[in-house]
């Protein structure tokens, strides 16, 4: 077991590594250092020496790859490309654009993602395995039929719908929770509303996928051996139909558990919660490459570490699966 | 190809003659100059595309047999009905120019000036809509404005009220006391002309399935009638109707109200929602045919050739694939935005630079997206390479290239246009999101992203100015519902897990 991750882990080395030439190339190669100054400067401003001094604050002012002029290892490692992206392989971020330490934003601004991000992702877990039971249950009948097409309603509908709709109904109307901010102290009065809106804009997507993967189950000879012996069809579907579509989903669920850190990108900035969510699209929005890179970078890593996640879980929840 | 071919497809193999014919009267009863766009040349190739594909399928029984399944799914077919008339308004936005510029007394050297701004086809069809617009934000079928201004009196004396409409029920003379018995009245006019356009159509409908069954007409038309056709024409006609009704009312009521009301700069935004739907069509499709290529050479050549290529191929996807697609497409467009600002010179106006960016945008989300398709295609072409069949071909000494032609290829279409199917819906929905975050298409640019965008903050008004959201939440709900239910059927027919049952 123990060998099996670590070869997993080893395994992962080359990706990251691919995912920090994509993020070098796309920031540093595509556009040069100069253009992202001219950028930020505006047009007016530009000068040959307001550009070398936007460079020479940020550190962007070293030759992208290979330094000729410095003497030994230095040649190597006095470069953009190992300043700013290797030092990523060491969750060592640097500093922003506009000067603020990345590391120190992201680890105060992941408690309020992750207050939003789990019991959106649990409580959504829980009632979309409920909805696709109940479906399940009453298959090939018209609350089946009417189910589904609910379902692909509720699919139809944008996530900025349901934020939108939500705000209005409960913060304005109904004046029950407050429209949109974010206060440590008092969590759940800011929390409930965003919590609630990610559960039900899910829904559809959800019930609709976890359906599908109990009616595969249903198919199966060991359903009609519990049914031939007897077992009333409740019974059967609640014992051993949900165990066994309990697989795909939950060994589904492990990828998106570490992404959960990143926070909601769109019901954060809706709402105004200071999680990573929104940092990202503040950072996007005022063209703060730093965080960006930085941002794409912890991502792509968390992802990696999910599909570790994933192939360990099949191993605990299935039996039959052996890690070599 | 025969004329019966041609009748076979009366709808697919009328779009591309009815969009080159508009564009030839176009050009030359106006003098207009033609303007290719970036993505109009794609949308053109995209039409050509699908026409070659749907000529194949019409010779193959394998792929025919699924159509057939389709054309009788009730649910599919009505939402065909919708997505084609999106598919129509994006096609008629697809056709742009520049009209002459009009100068008195022209020279023949004047004649040939052009006025700056590029139009399209359909905005030359809802010109009352387009160029009618007042000075802010108005409520649907209003007569006054939304806020209020000061007005000078004859007398000197100044008051605050909501000012009169420029356009919006010009023509009432009292609108408290007449407004509604107009609306209603123009509303009767509106359904007459629906009434009269659905009539037509069902009339050509009737006669091109009396010419190809050799029947006539009232016998089809009572077989319709009755529901007991193969094909649900009943249920399609009436979608049709329901549509021919929302055209008459918007042909009637258009000119004389705002329908949906106007946005804060004044804009009618019915003629929003009508312009978006081109950028949401062509972002849905686009990016598709864009990364097809690629997830289609790629995923069959690792499955095929294994070894290192698999090797090479698979890294690739996975390092693609892990980094987060919203993160990666932000970081793209912010690097083209910035290439975009330093280069103004390659643009020659403002709609050819929107329109570059919303191709990039199209090439982004395709080169995120394609990782998928061909993961699921080197799957299955590893299942196929170990077929008897391609066992023997490879023993004969068929070449590769013809293996992968006459053998793989066959047995993964249905898998391809699933996806692409699929695919669809998430495009339109993730470029509202995209607008929003600010690295979708260009803020000039029409589409529904950038509508909620800038209705957003007009949440907090009171009273709340709340008809662009939803216009924008109807188009493009009525559009991906469409999709998605489309989609369902097209799997069904083509998923062969799923045709058994």
């Amino acid at each position: 077991m123990l060998n099996y991750i670590l070869r997993r882990v080893f395994y992962a080395i080359p990706i990251l590594i691919g995912v920090n030439l994509i993020t070098f190339l796309l920031f540093f190669v595509v556009n040069t250092p100069d253009d992202m100054a001219r950028m930020h400067l505006g047009v007016k401003h530009v000068t040959p020496e307001s550009v070398e001094q936007w460079k020479d604050e940020r550190g962007y002012n070293k030759p992208l790859a290979f330094n000729a002029e410095a003497a030994g290892l230095e040649k190597v490692t006095d470069t953009i490309f190992y300043q700013n992206s290797v030092n990523l392989f060491a969750f060592e971020f640097g500093r922003s654009d506009a000067g603020r330490d990345i590391g120190y934003d992201i680890s105060q601004r992941m408690w309020p993602s992750l207050i939003l991000a789990i019991p959106i992702f649990v409580i959504g877990l829980l009632s979309n395995i409920t909805f696709a039971l109940i479906v399940a249950f009453f298959r090939s009948s018209y609350i089946d039929v009417w189910g589904v097409v609910l379902c692909v309603v509720l699919m139809s509908i944008s996530g900025m719908f349901y934020i939108i709709g939500g705000q209005f109904l409960i913060g304005k109307v109904l004046h029950l929770v407050p429209i949109s901010g974010f206060d440590m102290a008092n969590t759940f009065k800011f929390a409930v509303l965003p919590v609630l809106i990610g559960v039900v804009s899910g829904i559809g997507t959800g019930t609709r996928w976890y359906r599908t993967i109990f009616l595969e189950e249903i198919e199966k000879d060991y359903v009609r051996t519990a049914r031939a012996k007897g077992l009333p069809e409740s019974l059967v579907l609640f014992k051993h139909v949900l165990k066994n579509g309990m697989i795909p989903i939950l060994t589904g669920a492990v990828v998106v558990l570490p992404l959960l850190f990143m926070g909601s990108l769109i019901l954060e900035s809706f709402f105004g919660i200071p999680g990573l969510g929104s940092y990202t699209i503040d950072a996007i929005g005022s063209q703060d490459f730093a965080i960006v890179r930085s941002m794409v970078f912890l991502g792509s890593v968390l992802y990696i570490v999910g599909l570790i996640l994933t192939d360990i879980s099949y191993t605990i929840v299935d039996p039959r699966i052996r890690l070599q | 190809m025969s004329v019966k071919l041609l009748l076979r497809h009366p709808l697919i193999s009328s779009l591309p003659i009815a969009l080159v014919v508009i564009w030839a009267i176009g050009i030359f009863a106006s003098g207009a100059q033609s303007v290719f766009l970036w993505t109009d040349v794609l949308v053109y190739i995209l039409v050509l595309t699908i026409c070659v594909f749907a000529l194949i399928s019409s010779s193959r029984e394998h792929l025919r047999d699924p159509w057939r399944q389709i054309v009788q799914h009730k649910l599919g077919m009505l939402s065909l009905v919708v997505l084609l008339v999106y598919v129509l308004i994006g096609l008629l936005d697809s056709v742009h120019f520049r009209l002459p510029l009009v100068v008195e007394n022209a020279t023949a050297e004047q004649k040939t000036v052009h006025e700056g701004e590029v139009l399209s086809v359909l905005d030359l069809l809802v010109t009352p809509i387009r160029i009618q617009e007042e000075k802010t934000y108005s409520a649907p079928f209003a007569t006054h404005l939304h806020t209020t201004e000061t007005i000078e009196r004859p007398d000197g004396s100044r008051e605050r009220t909501y000012p009169r409409l420029e356009y919006g029920g010009a023509h009432l003379e009292n609108p408290r006391t007449d407004k509604y018995s107009d609306i209603a009245m123009n509303s009767v006019l509106g359904v007459l002309v629906g009434l009269i356009i659905w009539s037509a159509i069902v009339l050509m409908v009737l006669f091109i399935l009396a010419m190809q069954k050799q029947a006539n007409v009232s016998a089809i038309a009572k077989m319709i009638l009755s529901g007991s056709s193969l094909v649900p024409w009943r249920l399609i006609l009436a979608t049709v109707g329901f549509m021919c009704l929302l055209l008459g009312l918007m042909i009637i009521l258009g000119p004389k109200y705002h329908i949906l009301g106007t946005d804060k700069v004044g804009q009618d935004v019915l003629f929003q929602s009508l312009k978006s739907i081109r950028t949401g069509l062509v972002i849905g499709t686009l990016s598709t045919l864009i990364m097809l290529p690629f997830a289609v050479l790629l995923g069959i050549m690792a499955g095929y050739f294994r070894g290192w290529m698999d090797d090479v191929i698979q890294y690739l996807y996975t390092t693609l694939n892990s980094i987060p697609g919203i993160l990666l497409i932000a970081a793209s467009v912010l690097m083209i935005q910035v290439y975009m600002a330093n280069n103004p010179q390659m643009f020659e106006s403002d709609a050819e630079r929107a329109d570059a960016r919303l191709f990039f945008l199209c090439v982004i989300l395709g080169i995120t997206s394609w990782t998928g398709l061909c993961r699921l295609l080197r799957g299955e072409a590893l299942k196929i390479r170990t077929v008897d069949f391609v066992q023997a071909s490879q023993a004969f000494g068929v070449s590769n290239f013809k293996i992968i032609w006459r053998h793989i290829q066959p047995n993964v279409m249905h898998i391809i246009l699933i996806a692409v199917v699929l695919d669809f819906s998430g495009l339109v929905l993730a470029e509202a999101v995209l607008s929003y975050i600010g690295v979708g298409v260009d803020p000039t640019m029409h589409s529904w992203g950038n509508m909620i965008n800038g209705a957003r903050l007009e949440m907090a008004r009171d009273p709340i100015v709340w008809w662009s959201l939803l216009a924008a939440f109807i188009f493009m709900f009525a559009l991906v519902l469409a999709a998605n239910l489309f989609s369902d059927a097209v799997r069904d027919a083509f998923d062969p897990r799923l045709r058994k049952q």
